[in-house]
């Protein structure tokens, strides 16, 4: 487990890093996914860096495509692409777009950044996981404001009515939008009871719990004949205290001073 | 008599064939597939098929991921829904990462006929056209239909077809053979040329053996590949005759008329007419009645050939002139 706490430090180091050099990002969503996608890398999925195309491999979809420099970060340090490429992010000829591309990027599974259409996408594959007799396992990883896009139900609907076992949804609930927080822009709640409601087995845990990230994936894998989705309660920008809860660091990057204050703090 | 064949039907069929010739084809409707004619597909590969229930959004993801795992995926519905319900779906998942997906949409144009202006589809060839990596067609009878879908079939990107809900005249010789991005020659003829696809092609044949009893003498391209044009067949069109017509059953902006006339600009300005819907929406009404109310016959394109080889000789006279 430290192991993990020590890496999902490192991807936070990153993407501040990252979004600062940039001047432009969204910091809070990385942040808040950062435990979750540090468990899905270092230890929940198969891949093979080396193999990106891997038929067996399981699949990553990053439906909340804001996220971008958390994946770029984890891909780096799964050995996808050199950790000095992340220096590159959002510049004119880098392989790191804005927000992910599957044309750009070795490991990056879809196109994404209009939001709603992951979990779509993710059904899609976990279909042909199934038609090909393929072990694989689909992972989405959605935003909980992305929850208020229509298309997120349609395909909420479907995977259940499709009884897709090998699919599973992980919402960052970290309760924050752009405008403000969930509650004052489209309240979603009793988020897991409306997935429950739609067919899904439901799990909600503290998405900054290792043991309870492992212990929720580990779980997800038993559940037969119905999709999982894991409500991962998070703090936005969690791990810098200055972003952590504020909707200003949705969408704006660090300050060189700001950046060595966070740096600090994950050091 | 012209014998009349659905051009849906002929999908549905062919699609079923391709079925049992390719394990990798998986078919995508969303609750019409008794009207797109995939349920042909249903029947005989349930296994395959995929109802995603009226959810066009969620179907074109769907199929991205599908197609991103390897299938060949066909998603079909009505042409209104299939390009604009959906076009975030379609240009963010499918046709930037140029996904094998092919979108066949049936009911296109306004021959949909009583249902009325929310199901005409009007913008549809243009919204596809619009998106980068993908092939549009629009065959002009069932003959073109089957080989389209065999093509599109066996070509890796996005394809959107669209297709009708009417029975259409056979128009081409049973020996036609569909070749993706280029013209057909219909007819000969040197005075003018009329460009069309879909249903039109038959009233531009009615117009064109109309003009020739009055000694116009006027060439017929079929021009199924709406994108990528075939630019040469335009560009010679425009050279040899002097005066093209496009003929469409589709909104007068971005589609056939309006990519032609890009060609044509750019490479042997000529005098040019664009036989199509104009800028407004339509009404309930039977589908002959509609064509002729929007200006889609062989005789609106009988008048509009006229109107543009009489510019074509005032520009000559005008050259002319000393």
């Amino acid at each position: 487990m430290e192991e993990l706490v020590q890496m999902a430090r490192r991807l936070r180091r990153h993407v501040v890093t990252m979004i600062a050099q940039a001047g432009s990002g969204h910091p809070g969503g990385s942040l808040s996914a950062a435990d979750i996608i540090t468990a899905l890398y270092f230890k929940e999925l198969r891949y093979d860096p080396t193999n990106p195309q891997w038929p067996e491999r399981d699949r990553f979809i990053l439906s909340k495509g804001h996220a971008a420099p958390i994946l770029y970060a984890a891909l780096a340090e799964s050995g996808y692409f050199p950790v000095t490429e992340l220096s590159t992010l959002r510049q004119l000829g880098s392989c790191l777009q804005g927000h992910t591309d599957r044309t750009m990027t070795p490991g990056v599974e879809m196109s994404s950044g209009s939001l709603g259409q992951g979990l779509s996408f993710a059904i899609g594959t976990a279909l042909a996981g199934r038609l090909d007799k393929r072990s694989y396992r689909v992972y989405a990883l959605l935003g909980d404001g992305e929850c208020d896009e229509g298309q997120v139900w349609e395909a909420a609907m479907a995977a259940a009515h499709f009884k897709l076992d090998n699919l599973l949804a992980i919402v960052d609930h970290n309760g924050l939008q752009l405008d403000g927080s969930n509650r004052e822009i489209m309240n979603l709640e009793p988020l897991a009871d409306k997935w429950r409601s739609f067919g899904w087995h439901a799990i909600e845990i503290n998405g900054h719990d290792f043991p309870a990230i492992l212990g929720a994936f580990q779980k997800a894998r038993q559940i037969k004949g119905q999709p999982t989705v894991i409500i991962a309660l998070t703090v936005k920008g969690k791990g810098v205290s200055f972003m952590e809860n504020k909707v200003e660091f949705h969408g704006r990057a660090p300050t060189a001073e700001e950046m060595a204050k966070a740096l600090k703090e994950l050091s | 008599m012209v014998q009349e064949v659905s051009t849906r039907d002929v999908y549905g069929q062919t699609l079923a064939q391709l079925g049992a010739e390719n394990p990798d084809i998986v078919v995508l409707d969303a609750d019409l597939s008794r009207s797109t004619m995939t349920k042909f597909f249903a029947e005989r590969f349930p296994e395959r098929f995929f109802d995603c229930g009226i959810a066009e959004q969620n179907m074109m993801s769907i199929a991205a991921g599908l197609a991103a795992s390897g299938k060949t995926v066909f998603a079909s519905t009505f042409a209104v829904f299939a390009t604009g319900r959906c076009f975030d779906q379609l240009r963010m998942s499918v046709a930037q990462p140029g996904l094998n997906v092919k979108v066949v949409s049936t009911h296109g144009g306004i021959t949909v006929g009583e249902d009325g202006f929310s199901h005409h589809s009007i913008e549809d060839i243009a919204l596809a056209c619009s998106l980068p990596s993908f092939t549009v067609i629009v065959p002009a009878d069932a003959i073109e239909t089957a080989q389209v879908v065999r093509v599109a079939a066996s070509t890796n990107g996005p394809f959107y077809i669209r297709l009708s809900r009417p029975k259409t005249p056979l128009v081409y010789p049973s020996d036609y053979h569909f070749v993706l991005g280029k013209a057909a020659i219909m007819r000969p003829g040197s005075d003018a040329t009329i460009i069309a696809n879909g249903l039109m092609v038959a009233a531009a044949l009615k117009a064109a053996e109309r003009l020739q009893q009055g000694n116009i003498s006027c060439r017929v391209l079929s021009m199924p590949t709406v994108k990528p044009l075939d630019e040469a067949a335009i560009l010679q069109a425009a050279q040899e005759t002097g005066a093209i017509v496009t003929a469409e059953e589709h909104l007068e902006h971005g589609g056939l008329g309006s990519r032609v006339a890009q060609v044509v600009v750019k490479g042997k300005p000529v005098p040019m007419s664009l036989v199509a819907i104009k800028n407004s929406y339509t009404k309930s009404g039977k589908p002959e009645q509609l064509l002729q109310k929007c200006g889609l016959t062989a005789e609106d394109i009988e008048a509009a050939v006229r109107e543009t080889i009489r510019r074509k000789w005032r520009d000559a006279t005008i050259a002319e002139s000393p």
